[in-house]
């Protein structure tokens, strides 16, 4: 085998793991709602992408959606039986009152996009 | 810095409200001013924007019971209609754009084409031109999506398809200004930017009719909103005066004339009209109302003048209530959704891995020019995938199915509860106001030697007087009927399931079936055979006793719906068991379910026992459904599988059942399994789809094919795929709009 396929299957593999590793092994740090909201921001994702929020609390959760995307152009929250339209740049305050501790997800429209919110 | 700022609030009636919310914003640190108009139902507030947030006074106001409606909620609707459009615009823009010079590109280096091309296009420093805007201009949206992505460590569409162009598009660069080296390698002087360009702009076009159609799945919506009447003929002071809908309050007066819309929901108080009530109830045709009948905001007036008293307004009509709904059910998840969940987290990295191993393979064994195979087929590996298809074939369907369901009268609380419907295997009716009209009328009045007629029907009335059963009305009314005088009542009790007793007249009276005369051993044995009689007729016969000896017989019966009979059938013939249950007895149940045609009842079930009965059934590893009035059964609707209430659009019934039906014709329950059926039906078929589409092509762009038929996907084919794929998920998903259920 020559010297430049070993070279493309060095990469090809170095490529795979880091692909791996980037996507699928990233930490989820939460982050704390401080007081009763917390302002997202939609940009290529979700901004904090991890949210603690407190069992049985009303919170807010401010949406500011500054990806044109239309992906993203939809926020839907499921278990709270919540879909969403973000204008560009407004920002949009959805309330929820979570009643059992766990993990619930919000995603874009097409689910592409992860957030999540954990009730502790 | 001061700012003085209008803001709309809503729940305000009167102006002791004014003084509430003024006194409460006051309260702010930071507001100086606070001015609050009962008529236009807006507060002015100046306030130091550096000390005082506009959640702060949505809090104050709030706080006291009323709401501020902010701006982005103001104008949301119409916001997003603009946005929307101006989106489309553009994009339209985009796909002509990039199709037009891709074309000319192709033109220019297609095989088979390139003999017909001036020889301007075939020049790569032009082609390199043409594409550059194509690229970066039209292209940009992938880029914008894919860096903040990539900040973020997500992948979504957006970073395949820009991975796979921006690799087309370098290395064709790299052809055009080192040629030389190409060369060196042993290759041909070839670009690709025909592959970047239509790439691009064959997904741009597919975005762009995916959009169109995505919009239309939530049209309902919109079609529910664009129902509310805008204004309101109020009358105050002896005048009619034209108000915003926004300020008719409780209580307010309102004329409504033929033709015209009703604006709120109401009471009549005069006159009496025929009114269509089809955009709410789906029942075509209209319906008579008279003085004392309620009528509902957004349905037409057809004939007659009226005025009504306005009892619900703003969020708590009916209409409100089911565009609140309707939008729940549509943000809502069902259970299926969630493996498509699961696989389109891990699905654009796994994508990313195999465009790397379609690299590799086809580089070190593939045939000669191997980086020419390698390069384009992981190019099409990363244009083909598409998770797009994936994310939409659940919630479009559920947007379609949700909102065209309740153009038909028929609500659905959640995805999951539409999703369960189809699996329906016994379905139980209440009998009385779900079966039945809920109004029975006494049929016969049997009385001993001792008593006459009016006396016995005189004595039952003026016991059941203080009863409120439904049959009890049935006697008062008949007593009435006959302008009979009652007699006070003294010790009076209800037996929840037997009856009532009480003094009547001096006399220790006993009223009720057959059960409470056991209790109090009363003897039947003459009577016996007429009671059976009776009861075989599907008449509930009531006894009356006096001073412990029976007095005489009072036969009810209860009108079957007329939808009843075809409304069971079209159940049966689904293959659905259906059950009726009653507080009657046996030989009464049977007797109106063999009218029906049902075979099983559930006879003298007391109101709180039929909970358990549904979880009886459950036992049997039957999926059921149990249909009431959502009033006096919840605990019933809500242990069923899927609770269903029938005839109603109240809070309370919407509250307990999983699927309301606004009309009261039977045959909704199986037009709403029908809905269920064919939206689960909709959802397989979009999910096989979308995951047979990736399973089967993603190989097929890695080559798999090659080595048997010499089979390779072009990227250029594989973004006509892709782009194709996620139209058809949403196409199909519309499809359900033309559905007959």
């Amino acid at each position: 085998m020559t010297l430049d396929k070993l070279l493309v299957i060095a990469f090809s593999i170095l490529g795979i793991a880091f692909t791996y590793w980037f996507f699928l092994m990233k930490n989820e740090k939460a982050v704390a709602v401080k007081g009763n909201s917390i302002d997202i921001t939609v940009d290529g994702g979700y901004q904090p992408e991890v949210i603690s929020i407190p069992n049985g609390q009303t919170t807010k959760l401010n949406f500011i959606r500054k990806d044109p995307s239309s992906c993203l152009e939809e926020v839907v929250l499921g278990d709270f039986k919540i879909r969403k339209y973000l204008p560009l740049n407004k920002k949009v305050t959805i309330e929820i009152t979570p009643k059992k501790i766990g993990e619930y997800t919000f995603t874009c429209d097409m689910n592409m996009f992860h957030g999540k919110l954990k009730v502790v | 810095m001061k700012t003085k700022k209008t803001y709309p609030i809503k729940g305000m009636h009167c102006a002791s409200c004014v003084t509430l919310i003024e006194k409460s914003l006051s309260r702010v640190p930071g507001i100086s001013n606070a001015v609050v108009n009962l008529a236009t139902e807006k507060a002015t507030v100046t306030y130091d924007s550096d000390t005082c947030s506009e959640e702060q006074i949505a809090s104050a106001v709030s706080n006291v019971g009323y709401k501020v409606v902010m701006d982005e909620e103001l104008g949301s609707q119409d916001d997003e209609k603009m946005e929307k459009e101006k989106e489309l615009k553009k994009l339209r823009l985009k796909v002509s754009v990039s199709l037009f010079l891709g074309g000319l590109i192709l033109w220019g280096s297609f095989p088979g084409l390139i003999n017909t091309a001036p020889e301007l296009l075939k020049s790569f420093w032009v082609q390199l031109l043409l594409a550059t805007p194509v690229q970066f201009w039209a292209g940009a949206e992938f880029y914008k999506a894919t860096i903040p992505a990539l900040k973020h460590r997500t992948a979504n569409m957006d970073t395949l398809v820009a991975l796979g162009t921006t690799v087309a598009y370098l290395y064709s660069a790299f052809v055009t200004f080192f040629p030389d080296i190409v060369m060196g390698l042993g290759l041909n002087i070839m670009p690709y930017f025909d592959v970047a360009t239509i790439v691009i702009g064959l997904i741009l076009l597919g975005r762009y009719f995916e959009a169109r159609a995505k919009g239309q799945t939530s049209e309902a919506i919109k079609k529910l909103i664009g129902l509310q009447a805008k204004t309101a003929r109020v009358i105050r002071n002896g005048k009619e005066i034209d108000l915003p809908i926004e300020q008719v309050i409780i209580g307010n007066v309102i004329r409504v004339r033929p033709g015209e819309k009703i604006p709120v929901d109401g009471l009549i108080i005069e006159g009496e009209s025929s009114i269509d009530e089809s955009m709410i109830t789906g029942e075509s045709m209209p319906v008579d109302k008279l003085k004392g009948d309620t009528v509902v905001g957004a349905t037409l007036n057809k004939t007659g003048t009226f005025t009504y008293k306005a009892t619900k307004i703003g969020q708590d009509t009916m209409l409100a209530q089911i565009i609140k709904l309707v939008q729940e059910a549509q943000g809502s998840k069902a259970p299926i959704q969630r493996i498509a969940d699961m696989i389109s987290s891990y699905f654009v990295p796994i994508v990313i891995m195999l465009a790397l191993v379609t690299f590799a393979v086809w580089y070190v064994v593939g045939p000669s020019p191997a980086i020419l195979f390698a390069m384009l087929n992981m190019v099409a590996v990363l244009i083909i995938a598409c998770p797009c298809a994936m994310g939409l074939a659940t919630p479009t369907a559920i947007m379609v199915g949700t909102g065209l369901g309740a153009e038909k009268g028929i609500l659905i609380k959640d995805a999951e509860s539409l999703e369960i419907a189809h699996k329906i295997t016994t379905i139980i009716f209440d009998k009385t106001g779900t079966l039945t009209k809920g109004k029975p009328e006494v049929t016969d009045i049997i009385a001993t030697s001792k008593i006459t007629k009016d006396e016995l029907l005189k004595l039952a009335a003026s016991i059941e007087k203080g009863s409120e059963h439904s049959l009890a009305e049935a006697i008062v009314k008949q007593a009435e009927k006959k302008h009979l005088i009652l007699h006070k009542v003294i010790k009076f009790k209800a037996i929840a399931g037997h009856g009532v007793q009480g003094k009547v007249a001096k006399k220790a009276v006993v009223f009720g079936n057959r059960r409470l005369m056991e209790k109090d051993n009363i003897t039947l044995i003459s009577y016996l055979k007429q009671i059976e009689k009776l009861e075989n007729e599907g008449k509930t016969v009531m006894m009356l006793a006096v001073n412990g000896i029976l007095a005489g017989l009072i036969a009810v019966a209860d009108t079957l719906k007329d939808s009843a009979k075809a409304g069971v059938e079209a159940l049966q013939s689904k293959g659905i068991e259906v059950i009726m249950i009653t507080g009657d007895n046996q030989r009464t149940g049977k007797a109106i379910a063999e009218k029906l045609g049902i075979k099983k009842v559930l006879a003298e079930v007391l109101p709180d026992q039929k909970e358990a009965e549904v979880r009886k059934i459950q036992k049997e590893g039957k999926i059921v459904a149990m249909v009431g009035d959502g009033i006096n059964d919840s605990p019933a609707l809500a242990a069923a599988d899927v609770g269903i209430a029938m005839g109603t659009g109240t809070d309370v019934a919407i509250e307990a059942a999983d699927i309301t039906l606004i009309n009261k014709d039977l045959r909704s329950v199986s037009a709403a399994i029908e809905l269920s059926r064919k939206t689960m039906r909709t959802i397989r078929m979009n999910l096989f789809w979308a995951f047979g589409y990736n399973i089967l092509l993603i190989p097929v762009a890695m080559g798999v094919l090659y080595p048997f038929f010499h089979i390779l996907l072009s990227p250029i084919f594989a973004s006509a795929a892709m782009a194709t794929s996620s139209i058809s998920v949403v196409t199909n998903s519309l499809l359900l709009k033309k559905a007959k259920i």
